[in-house]
């Protein structure tokens, strides 16, 4: 069942990005059927989120990890692009230096930093886009996981992670353009930004990304691996009891999801045009989450619905309502986990991917019995 | 006075000298010397003058600076005051004085010089001890050699020890710019220098060149010594920002060491509460800006209890119509207060407008006082007090209220105090509304120091639970600590690293902190503890 829920899923999402290529392409702009670039790039911009859902709902889903700093290896991944970007322009920048970026220039800065170099060769700047948000997922999971930080203690210092990225993006002499990040890129792969056509390449190959992924995702979860992991993420004491490790489940599933991340937001830069420290906002981080949540927790096909979902909502509403765009997402947060613990995907009438352990319902939840989890034995002033 | 312009001026006087030389140089009365036309001589009639003690000395230099002095041909002075001329050497009014008969005593650059060292020395026998002190203090900046006669009379007669001392300490500068100085006197004089300790007094000695070689060690010294005082000085400032700090991210965290650490709730909304007390306050003020206005000086006694109303009942809200729901599901209680927080923010947002909102400080709080090198400012202190004060009122209820008892009573054993009669769902409410109530509080204090806008908590959120983690969950004591021990590092991280990296430092070594110790500095003990 939930391998036609699959399919149904990827159809739609090669099948629509074909159909909007060619709707870009092959039709007048008169047309009804004409897409224009801005749909295209659009499409790709959700196209980019969907794989960060997907990475979110990996860990989340099916590791019980909740990560609010999965933005940070988006925008890693978005980093290490824009680098490549920048380089691209070459001679072509304001400046017209050719091997500064015009930040550096700006800046008096007289020689590229050591980690600039090789950002010109398009291999390189691949390579990292997966080992960056890789590495740092590699040393902070190990870490984290090896000392049995879990629960709302690895979401917080998840956030404090992106929270330092943040600052530290911000600042001008960490040589990533400050503020400003970077921008006015040219060409990639020597192919102009700028063109229809590049557009529609580029949401194409995040279409195919985003398939890859899920059915990478899904392979993962459906292997032995994943049995294991999800043991983890519903009794991580008694997998650890019956002989597992789940400190390694947990580190390679929460790699493998931050290098997906690092590759959407890779994507995502040269369709949006621009990257900047803003992207490691933790809000941006637990916006991620709530896609997810409204997808359906640990579906995956949910979640890559519920990130176009939630972004058509938000670009709905910053047009048109920008006051409500706040109330409707706060609501969102709210009502989702209120009433619709498993999201849109929990009403279809099929199975999930990996049903989640019953949550408790409401009623009983407000039952004598379940007060809050507390910490037992605290005892204050002492 | 350099030594260049004191070689000039002695060949001005040579050469005077050559050019006159049936004048008289040893005048010893300074008012005739003043009726002089020679530069020179009206320049030493300044300075006798100076030093003469005369009760008039003062009004007649001050004249002569305005240019009100006049001189009749037989050398008999005036003064041109509102109302005619008046002697200069009685103060007699002169009625039959006419302009006429009377030229203005003129001055060059050189006499300008004297009046204005006179006047300074002058000042340092006023009656106000402030002025003397003032007096002596430019003395000092202007280690101005000739001063060294009227400084000594001046601390002969001194009884104000304070002003005594910093007349002593501009002798000391004086003394060292002498030419003539004998070397025991240098050797003090650094010595009184190094007992001053501040920066001018470093760079007055720093300055020191060509002296022979047991002034040069003594002042050598006395430079390190003062840079040692220096630095103690300024680890005793950035100790206290840090404090200032660590109170602010105190009062932020206390509220969430109740809701987070004791009840385990996640409360993302935490940080809106402490917003919800901040626009309390400027609620308050306007009102009373608007009606009394005399009240301003006790708004904030006003606002903090109404702050912990506002924020208490709007915790209990929470607590009652959304987060008992989620009791046992810790990362949907996450969520769900997220999205709370983003509605609070907007709808605080559409009230009262996105932009900052002017939160006044009472005069009390304005302002800051001098603690040798210190400078404490009031409305920081008065946050290090506040801070202390809640962290102890909350202790207390905890400790001696009834409400205080069932609340750890329901926390250590839930059933076990369900059992005995006690209503736990209230409790939980009860116990939610006094941590929110505590975040208005906070939100009072914020709305001193920072900006009071929809975005003032989410600043505050992440440092919030930091505290809490790194403190020890469950104990308030642990929070203490770790607020002021993260805003103590923080702050003394500023200087090397710079603000946002010591921020990104701070940071990393928590995150590094709780990979060792995942439960914070004192870490429950017991079986609980796994559960």
């Amino acid at each position: 069942m939930s391998a036609r829920i699959t399919c149904i899923a990827l159809v739609l999402v090669l099948g629509g990005a074909l159909l909007l290529a060619l709707g870009n392409l092959a039709t007048a702009e008169q047309s009804a059927l004409h897409a224009s670039p801005y749909v295209i790039s659009l499409a790709g911009k959700y196209l980019c989120y969907a794989i960060l859902a997907l990475a979110v709902d990996l860990v989340w889903g099916f590791a019980g990890i909740l990560s609010l700093g999965h933005a940070a290896f988006f925008a890693l991944g978005g980093y290490a692009m824009g680098m490549y970007l920048m380089r691209e322009i070459g001679a072509r920048g304001v400046y017209g230096n050719p091997v500064l970026p015009d930040f550096m220039v700006f800046l008096n800065w007289k020689t590229l930093p050591w980690y600039w170099h090789g950002f010109n060769i398009p291999g390189f700047a691949l390579l990292m886009v997966v080992l960056v948000p890789g590495v740092l997922a590699l040393v902070f999971g190990y870490l984290a996981f090896r000392s049995r930080v879990t629960g709302v203690y690895l979401s917080i210092i998840t956030q404090a992670l992106t929270y330092a990225l943040l600052l530290a993006f911000f600042r001008n002499d960490m040589g990533f353009g400050g503020n400003n990040g970077m921008t006015d890129f040219k060409d990639m792969f020597g192919l102009p930004l700028q063109l229809d056509r590049t557009r529609d390449v580029l949401m194409l190959a995040s279409a195919v990304a985003l398939s890859l992924c899920l059915l990478l995702a899904r392979f993962v979860v459906h292997s032995r691996f994943g049995k294991v992991l999800i043991a983890v993420r519903d009794s991580e004491s008694r997998t650890r009891f019956l002989g597992y490790r789940p400190e390694n489940y947990k580190l390679v599933v929460f790699v493998l999801s931050a290098v997906m991340a690092g590759i959407g937001g890779a994507l995502y830069v040269p369709q949006v045009g621009i990257i900047n420290p803003s992207e490691f906002a933790p809000a941006n981080s637990i916006e991620a989450v709530i896609w997810v949540a409204v997808g359906g927790r640990g579906t995956l096909v949910g979640a890559v619905l519920g990130a176009v979902l939630v972004n058509l909502g938000k670009t709905y509403f910053t047009g048109a309502l920008p006051e409500l765009w706040l109330f409707a997402l706060g609501a969102l947060f709210v009502l989702v986990t209120l009433f619709l613990p498993r999201g849109i995907m929990g009403l279809l009438p099929v199975r999930a991917e990996m049903p989640l352990p019953r949550a408790p319902a409401p009623a009983q939840a407000a039952a004598s019995e379940a007060g809050p989890e507390g910490v037992a034995g605290a005892d204050f002033g002492r | 006075m350099s030594a260049l312009a004191r070689s000039l001026l002695l060949l001005v006087v040579i050469a005077l000298v050559a050019i006159a030389p049936t004048r008289s140089r040893a005048q010893t009365d300074p008012l005739s010397s003043l009726a002089s036309t020679n530069y020179d001589e009206i320049r030493r009639g300044v300075e006798a003058l100076a030093v003469s003690g005369d009760p008039r000395s003062a009004s007649i230099i001050a004249a002569l600076q305005d240019g009100r002095l006049f001189v009749r041909p037989d050398k008999a002075l005036f003064i041109k005051g509102d109302s005619g001329f008046v002697a200069a050497d009685t103060g007699v009014s002169a009625s039959d004085v006419t302009a006429d008969a009377l030229r203005p005593v003129r001055v060059n650059n050189a006499v300008r010089r004297a009046i204005d060292s006179a006047l300074g020395s002058l000042r340092l026998f006023s009656p106000e001890p402030a002025t003397r002190s003032i007096a002596a203090e430019a003395v000092f900046k202007a280690r101005d050699a000739s001063a060294v006669p009227a400084l000594d009379r001046a601390l002969a007669q001194e009884k104000d020890p304070a002003v005594a001392r910093v007349m002593r300490q501009a002798r000391a500068a004086a003394v060292l710019t002498t030419l003539d100085a004998r070397e025991a006197d240098r050797i003090a004089a650094i010595r009184i220098l190094r007992e001053r300790g501040d920066i001018d007094a470093r760079s007055m000695l720093a300055s020191l060149s060509g002296q022979p070689p047991a002034v040069a060690t003594a002042a050598a010294s006395a430079i390190a010594a003062i840079d040692r005082n220096l630095r103690l000085w300024e680890f005793a400032q950035d100790a206290y920002y840090g404090l200032s700090l660590g109170s602010v991210l105190l009062l932020a965290a206390i509220g969430l060491a109740i809701t987070f650490g004791v009840m385990g709730v996640i409360n993302m909304a935490h940080g809106e509460l402490v917003m919800l007390g901040a626009y309390t306050t400027y609620v308050v003020q306007e009102t009373i800006r608007g009606h009394w206005p005399g009240l301003f000086g006790a708004s904030l006694f006003i606002a903090v209890p109404l702050a912990f109303l506002v924020a208490g009942l709007a915790g209990m809200a929470i607590e009652r119509g959304l987060i008992r729901f989620l009791y046992g599901r810790p990362l949907e209680t996450l969520l769900a207060t997220f999205g709370l927080s983003l509605l609070l923010q907007q709808a605080v947002r559409s009230i009262f407008g996105a932009s900052n909102r002017q939160v006044g400080t009472p005069d009390w709080m304005s302002g800051a006082m001098q603690l040798g090198g210190l400078t404490l400012t009031y409305n920081r202190l008065t946050i290090i007090v506040f801070a202390l004060v809640v962290l102890f009122a909350l202790m207390a209820a905890l400790r001696y209220t009834p409400l205080g008892l069932r609340m750890r009573a329901v926390t250590q054993n839930r059933r076990m105090a369900a059992a005995m009669g006690i209503r736990t769902p209230w409790i939980d409410a009860l116990t939610f509304g006094l941590g929110s109530g505590v975040a208005g509080m906070a939100g009072v204090a914020l709305s001193q120091i920072d900006n009071v806008s929809p975005n003032l908590g989410q600043g505050y959120i992440i440092d919030s639970f930091m505290v809490v983690v790194f403190g020890g969950v469950g104990n308030l004591w642990g929070t203490a600590l770790g607020a002021l021990t993260l805003g103590v590092t923080n702050k003394f991280l500023e200087p090397i690293a710079g603000a946002v990296l010591g921020k990104i430092v701070v940071l990393c070594l928590l995150i590094l902190f709780i990979q060792r110790r995942p439960r914070g500095m004192f870490p429950l003990k017991g079986r609980a503890v796994e559960a």
